[in-house]
């Protein structure tokens, strides 16, 4: 009451009542909290990797890399130097795309039946996509071990590949379902009625529609595989060593700065792809 | 001028689909062929040996053979219980902090960004795309006993003068908080960013405060990402070992701890096995359970 007062006199009056600074302020910090508090989110959430960029320029003066030394680049001119750790990034990069290649292909194979089909057993399929990704990768990892011990396996490159085809099925079928689910059933009757065959429907309409959704499935299993510790952990054996699997062991052996230099490699690599998806994709729905 | 609208309409029940009828019949189940074998040879398979491996004894330089030895789970969780209960309490401290931080996030992202959406939604994902274990190591560097947070904390008084933050829960609480907060991230703002702004506008309308309107509106219908959000953090939490291991110490071991050194270092596979299975059984309870209460109490 006494505020809209004070407002209505001040739109009479022609020198206007100073409001009190704090008052406006306040108000203004009241809008923008939740910004704000993004904002601070956001912040936390690139600290570490803040962290990484910086200790990857670090000039350690034991093997570990905990506190700041002084500045360097030999880490990035040298990032080969460490023994076996570029081989570990390679052999991550090639499980990696053999694992999005074929758990790509089997996802979208399932996500099209789900959506497009009606079948005896779909229930059953849905549960059996769902279980997985509720499955703690502790339990997916060791069951595998335990699989692989009772058949005699010998684990490595094999049973790695096989894992983390595994894991990244599901998330490529809910993915790609996704977007088959948002699609319009009649841009592709349209092309039957013009006379396009099926397979013509499905290669000149249906496929390119449904792209963007095969192509996150893919980048999302990459990524997932690429970064996977805990199941690769249990079937990987002794010899086969990926990336994350160097990083553990370097953490009880002493930590080379050349680490931070793939991590900061493997963000930036990582933002720049999917910067530019999301603005391509924002160029095309803006055409 | 009439026979384009009929064919147009006729076509969908057409010879077309009638042959797509015909041989769709067996079509998906060709679809799902090599994905549907792959997760039941390699998931539904290993989960069956999983359980019979919880059932044998032996020893390491025998071999194990199957004996129905339900004793196995009772011996796990005797010695097993405090891992157990505290990778629980661990991860339902570290979902509870991830909502706090994400849900504001996500509010903001959904319906203050404008044309920033996306690529905010980017940035939120980026700090994860550096590896697990490199992202966890920041963290040991940025709660190591000589860095800036805990100068801060001692000298404020929050730490003693040789109070420490590495080897103590907090630390390892603050590495699982952080470690998944993608995952509580994006559902939240998948739920948000389908309400629809003009019921808030209606509540306010109806002298609901900003307050009573997101109590009332925005938060149930959030409700979805809220339970997709909350378990996509609690679940791979629970299961964690990383986090302990950089950041934590033996006092703080969880159950992932457990079941990766009696498997891996052990290989007593076992108790192992019954752990994991254990596990395996508590989680998939709880996720029915609070799918049941959230989706009859909060989501009508």
């Amino acid at each position: 009451m006494a505020t809209a007062v004070a407002a209505a006199s001040s739109r009479v009056a022609k020198p206007p009542v100073k409001r009190p600074a704090g008052e406006a302020a306040w108000r203004w910090l009241r809008e923008h909290l939740v910004v704000i508090y993004a904002a601070l989110a956001l912040l936390y959430m690139f600290l570490p990797i803040f962290v990484v960029v910086m200790f990857s320029f670090n000039n350690p003066a034991g093997r570990y890399n905990f506190t700041w030394q002084g500045f360097t680049t030999k880490n990035w001119t040298n990032v080969c130097g460490v023994p076996g750790m570029c081989s570990a990034v390679t052999l991550s990069l090639k499980i990696g795309v053999l694992s999005t290649i074929l758990a790509t292909l089997f996802g979208t194979l399932i996500a099209f039946a789900i959506v497009r089909h009606r079948f005896y057993g779909r229930t059953a399929t849905n549960m059996l996509i769902f279980l997985p990704m509720a499955t703690p990768e502790v339990v997916m990892g060791s069951s595998l071990l335990a699989l692989f011990i009772n058949m005699n396996v010998s684990l490595g490159f094999t049973t790695i590949l096989v894992a983390h085809i595994l894991f990244n099925i599901s998330f490529v079928v809910v993915t790609v379902k996704a977007r088959l689910q948002g699609l319009d059933p009649r841009l592709e009757q349209a092309a039957m009625d013009l006379y396009a065959n099926e397979w013509q429907t499905f290669r000149r309409i249906t496929l390119p529609l449904v792209f963007p959704g095969i192509l996150a499935a893919a980048l999302l299993a990459f990524s997932l595989s690429f970064d996977d510790f805990i199941i690769t952990n249990f079937n990987a054996g002794s010899q086969t060593v990926t990336f994350p699997m160097f990083v553990w062991g370097a953490a009880q052996r002493g930590i080379p700065a050349q680490i931070n230099v793939i991590g900061t490699l493997m963000f930036t690599i990582a933002l720049v792809v999917t910067l530019a998806v999301t603005l391509a994709g924002r160029r095309r729905a803006h055409r | 001028m009439t026979a384009a609208p009929t064919a147009r309409i006729a076509s969908p029940t057409g010879p077309a689909s009638v042959v797509r009828r015909k041989r769709g019949r067996f079509l998906p189940y060709w679809l799902l062929l090599p994905g549907l074998a792959w997760l039941i040879i390699f998931f539904v398979v290993p989960m069956v040996t999983l359980l019979t491996t919880s059932l044998q004894t032996g020893d390491p330089f025998n071999g194990y053979s199957l004996t129905w030895h339900w004793a196995n789970y009772s011996d796990a969780l005797r010695t097993y219980h405090a891992q157990l209960i505290r990778s629980f309490e661990y991860a339902a401290i570290a979902t509870v902090a991830a909502l706090l931080i994400a849900y504001p996030l996500a509010y903001a992202i959904a319906f203050k960004a404008g044309r920033w959406k996306n690529v905010l939604l980017v940035l939120v994902v980026a700090p994860f795309f550096t590896s697990f274990l490199v992202r966890t190591l920041a963290w040991e560097t940025i709660l190591s006993d000589n860095g800036f947070v805990v100068r801060v904390l001692r000298d404020v008084g929050l730490l003693g003068a040789n109070g420490r933050l590495l080897a103590t829960p907090v630390a390892v609480v603050c590495g699982l908080t952080y470690n998944f907060l993608p995952f509580m991230t994006l559902p939240l703002y998948a739920s948000l960013e389908k309400i629809d702004p003009r019921l808030v506008h209606a509540a306010n309308d109806l002298y609901a405060n900003s307050f009573t309107a997101f109590w009332k509106v925005t938060w149930p219908m959030s409700m979805p990402g809220v339970v997709g959000g909350t378990l996509l953090t609690f679940i791979p939490a629970a299961g964690d070992f990383v986090n302990v291991q950089f950041l934590g110490a033996p006092q703080q071991q969880m159950i992932g701890n457990v079941i990766q050194s009696r498997f891996l270092v052990a290989s007593d596979y076992p108790v192992a096995s019954s752990l994991s299975v254990m596990l395996m059984f508590l989680i998939l309870v709880l996720v029915v359970v609070y799918i049941r209460r959230a989706g009859t109490e909060e989501l009508v």
